[in-house]
């Protein structure tokens, strides 16, 4: 079977943006992040719902991984076939129970101030997964990835 | 946090002048509506046009504000750009705000 070479080589290019865990550093990473390859190839949407879901996993890392101290943020993009493979790793508190939260939305007439960005992230991200090796927390997710026409 | 207040009638109209209200400028935007909504006035209206991201954060800090206001006067929204309008929809708390597509809808319209 003929090998696609190009796909291939495209499949294993990977990006990577390292921050260190505070507030000003997260909205800077993700700011060079969007303006960067892979996210600046795709649509108004796609770009719109990446900003959105790695803010939340970026934050929560600032807020509950490192709660206790600072540390290095490192995020991993990768660009398949309408996919767009994340992978986001700190050396901050393992996930309590070392499991994903449930993300359940608050009642909104609650009128809830948080809670909301697992939700988020559940809702608009797909194959979440999430693994602690030593000191090391790794989450991975996909997104859509459709390329903007431009 | 920049932030631009001005009345129009009897309407508080605050104007967020920033391109984003996440996690490193909530609670700077929380304390800001604190000061600025003690002005008299009968309806209260952020415009959020020029923010083109809001993160949960962000939302939480919106909802804080709305709640400072409470019972006597209602927060309400005008302007939400694609971004604002996803979380707002997808966290279904667009169901607890009067939002208007722009400000001028909202000037017209009382809450």
């Amino acid at each position: 079977m003929p090998v696609d070479g190009a796909r291939l080589i495209e499949m294993r290019v990977e990006w990577q943006f390292h921050m260190i865990s505070d507030s000003r550093s997260v909205r800077d990473g993700l700011q060079r992040a969007l303006e960067a390859e892979p996210l600046c190839l795709l649509s108004v949407d796609d770009r719109s719902t990446a900003e959105i879901v790695l803010a939340e996993v970026l934050n929560n890392i600032v807020e509950h991984a490192y709660a206790a101290g600072t540390g290095p943020i490192r995020l991993s993009l990768a660009l398949g076939e309408g996919v767009l493979n994340c992978r986001i790793e700190d050396e901050g508190a393992a996930m309590p129970g070392e499991t994903l939260p449930a993300g359940r939305l608050p009642n909104p007439a609650d009128l809830p101030e948080g809670g909301f960005g697992w939700h988020l992230i559940r809702t608009l991200g797909h194959q979440l997964s999430y693994r602690r090796s030593g000191s090391t927390n790794q989450l991975r997710f996909s997104l859509p990835a459709e390329r903007s026409g431009r | 946090m920049q932030l631009k207040a001005a009345m129009n009638g009897t309407t508080l109209v605050i104007r967020v002048a920033e391109d984003r209200i996440d996690a490193a400028g909530a609670i700077q935007f929380k304390e800001r509506m604190r000061d600025l909504i003690q002005t008299p006035c009968e309806r209260v209206i952020l415009d959020l046009s020029p923010v083109h991201f809001l993160d949960s954060s962000g939302l939480g800090a919106v909802v804080a504000v709305m709640k400072l206001l409470a019972p006597d006067r209602k927060l309400e929204l005008s302007g939400l750009t694609p971004t604002v309008e996803k979380v707002f929809r997808l966290t279904r708390m667009d169901s607890v705000f009067t939002i208007h597509p722009a400000l001028a809808e909202g000037l017209r319209n009382a809450g």
